[in-house]
């Protein structure tokens, strides 16, 4: 089995909230640093990284950015996903086709179109003989995928719409594409947390849920992990030193101690639960106190990566 | 300006934004807050944590709101004079009824339950889920069952899905784009036009013939029934439009969820909904005010050790980041939703997952101007 990163296709999954974007681009930059020429993707026209990083975006959505030496973005949009696979599969018909408006209405409306016109999109940018003419090659495709419950939704998508067709051109594809998921050599599914009750309950669930689609999680990253800075034994101490301090500046940065205290333990006793049920694959990122994480602070992540994934 | 303000004269409270921003939490709040002030409520959440659920005795996946035993409520000093009710939204469930109420008779609602394209309609995650708690809000008002109705609107990452979703499903359920294929034959089943043939012939090259097969049967089996889902869609949008209802906004303060939490405001307002308020949670509060960051050094050394002082100036100060980065985002927000009161709520040292403390939140939610301001100072000073 192939290390993490040597995988052609990386699902990051997780809850809302838990700074997926955030892992993907910090595997990227890692990714990118090992000489891997990589892209994260990010689905459902969210264009979460390209707006973090407006500067670079230019008003240019849906196309491929570099982020970063080696590393691109992209955000993929499931009406521009169909109108380029209808262009290259079909030719004229499928152009005739891409522009009629009630054909758009109608595939964006079919349940589950949308997800496979995506993984589609992400499929084809795995593929080292690109659909799209001239594109270059990627060794690494990373997508930033919707929230959990979508997400095993989002890998289930191609074979069951391959289940639906059962023939013709959209079963096949869909099979191809189901096959390339389940081939744990070409696809790993990251899961992050933060270490709270629901985050880490979506995971423990999407843990069972992904073993029985013959995939499994390659690993698991708890993001946002409060410092643990005072030992037990310290506590006493904080809360003698806050009856007795008359100061209001030291009474506020005592309570601010010993609140943040109760959440880096309450942190670990989750972390803890995750890590039971999930042996030996999980891995951790500290909190980052910033205004804004930029990339400075995506490179520091990286090398906190770095040890989780030689 | 609080809850009790923002929800005087109002039946139904929709709270909304992105994932992981504690809706449910103040979901459950706002709804205690007002089972507190007299009222009959009820709360339909989608996914609250186990053990908030547990604390509203809420075991499993439910179809209709069940009263929270009073017995629970006293765990806190919160006195309740109304009544709570709450409930888990089972969507697949609830997709279910939609289809035995339209229906013309049973078999049909079988048949259509049976039908693939509808198992995947009303089993897939995104979309089914925002639809049917728009349902269930409908259906709750329509039986006037309850003063006033709390929605915690399912868990995206995307808040817009809330609005958006409902409209791609029901568009599809309308059949609107198919429609203009098909004609009537006059046995209340529809075959394909003639003009939809060679569009119909490309998309069979290209899709494989089962889907659009299955498709026409789906429509076939829906019949008339399109027509009903076309006018429920316009019930429920006045609803969502009545003066009667309020949209809350849940957001934290950190810069990701208040843009987010911007778009989405500045969409209500674009759709002519009416946009009641916005609650921020886990705020840092500024701490330190117009003192110097030496004095805590010099406070802190008459009192504690070198090592513990150094770390809990480093953990204020780390705090402080957090502060300054909320303190301009809540500008932001304020600038950019004109005239949108905020209320906020402070970081709290844990989790929320009990009556007590939905009654914590309650208090910041509910307090009055005055009452606000005592309940920061605490924590200041």
């Amino acid at each position: 089995m192939p290390g993490l990163l040597d995988k052609r296709l990386l699902f990051v999954t997780g809850k809302g909230g838990v700074g997926k974007s955030t892992v993907a681009i910090a595997l990227g930059l890692l990714a990118a640093r090992r000489g891997r020429r990589t892209i994260v993707a990010e689905l459902a026209s969210q264009e979460r990284i390209q707006g973090l990083f407006a500067e670079n975006a230019g008003g240019e959505q849906f196309r491929e950015l570099e982020l970063a030496p080696g590393l691109f973005t992209i955000s993929i949009d499931p009406q521009q996903a169909m109108e380029e696979y209808l262009r290259v599969k079909a030719g004229p018909l499928g152009q005739a086709l891409g522009s009629s408006r009630l054909f758009q209405a109608f595939a964006m409306a079919t349940p589950g179109m949308r997800e496979l016109l995506s993984i589609g999109k992400v499929w084809e940018l795995a593929q080292f003989d690109r659909r799209t003419r001239g594109a270059a090659p990627y060794d690494l495709v990373i997508v930033d995928a919707p929230a959990t419950g979508h997400g095993v939704g989002l890998l289930r998508t191609p074979k069951t719409f391959a289940d639906i067709a059962r023939v013709g051109p959209i079963a096949h594809q869909g099979r191809t594409i189901a096959d390339t998921i389940a081939d744990r050599e070409f696809t790993g599914v990251v899961a992050v947390a933060t270490p709270e009750e629901m985050p880490v309950n979506e995971t423990l669930t999407l843990a069972d849920e992904i073993t029985g689609d013959e995939l499994a999680l390659d690993l698991v990253v708890v993001n946002a992990l409060y410092p643990a800075r005072f030992e037990e034994t310290e506590l006493a101490e904080l809360t003698a030193a806050l009856s007795r301090t008359r100061s209001p500046l030291a009474r506020s940065a005592l309570r601010a101690a010993l609140s943040e205290h109760a959440r880096a333990a309450t942190q670990r006793e989750q972390r803890d639960r995750l890590s039971d049920h999930v042996n030996g694959r999980l891995t951790e990122l500290p909190y980052v106190f910033t205004d804004h994480l930029g990339i400075p602070e995506l490179e520091v992540l990286a090398d906190a990566l770095q040890d989780a994934l030689p | 300006m609080n809850v009790a303000e923002i929800l005087d004269g109002k039946r139904v409270c929709v709270c909304c934004g992105s994932g992981g921003v504690g809706k449910t939490t103040t979901s459950a709040a706002v709804a205690l807050g007002m089972a507190a002030r007299g009222a009959k409520v009820a709360v339909v959440t989608i996914d609250p944590a186990n053990r908030l659920a547990n604390a509203l005795g809420l075991e499993q996946l439910e179809n209709e709101p069940r009263r929270v035993q009073p017995s629970r409520l006293a765990t806190s000093d919160l006195k309740v004079d109304g009544e709570l009710w709450a409930m888990m939204l089972d969507p697949k469930r609830t997709f279910d009824e939609l289809i035995e109420r339209i229906a013309p008779d049973p078999e049909r609602a079988e048949e259509i339950k049976a039908n693939r394209v509808y198992r995947e309609l009303s089993t897939a995650v995104s979309g089914s889920q925002e639809l049917t708690a728009i349902a269930k809000l409908y259906e709750l008002d329509q039986e006037h069952e309850f003063d006033v109705l709390v929605l915690d609107t399912p868990p995206s990452r995307n808040a817009l899905e809330f609005l958006d979703a409902p409209n791609r499903i029901n568009s599809f359920l309308e059949g609107r784009a198919l429609k203009a294929f098909m004609k009537p034959t006059g046995f209340g089943f529809r075959t394909l036009g003639r003009g939809a043939m060679p569009l119909l012939g490309g998309l069979r090259r290209i899709t494989g013939i089962d889907l659009i097969t299955d498709l026409t049967v789906f429509f076939g089996l829906l019949g008339d029934m399109t027509g009903d889902f076309s006018q429920r869609a316009s019930q429920v949008e006045q609803l969502l439009r009545a003066d009667t209802t309020a949209f809350v906004l849940v957001t934290s303060a950190a810069r990701e969820s208040v843009d987010e939490a911007i778009w989405f405001g500045q969409r209500l307002e674009t759709d002519g909904l009416p946009f009641a308020g916005v609650i921020v949670n886990r705020v840092h509060h500024d701490l330190l005010g117009d003192r110097e960051p030496h004095e805590l050094s010099d406070a802190l050394a008459k009192t504690l050790t070198p090592s513990l002082a150094g770390r809990v100036a480093d953990n204020f100060r780390d705090y402080h980041v957090l502060a300054a980065r909320d303190d301009h985002n809540l500008a932001r927000l304020a600038a950019d939703l004109d005239d949108q009161r905020l209320l906020l709520v402070p970081q709290l040292d844990d989790d929320i997952h009990d009556v007590e403390g939905l009654a914590r939140i309650h208090r910041y939610l509910f307090a009055s101007e005055a009452e606000r301001q005592q309940l920061i100072d605490d924590l200041v000073a």
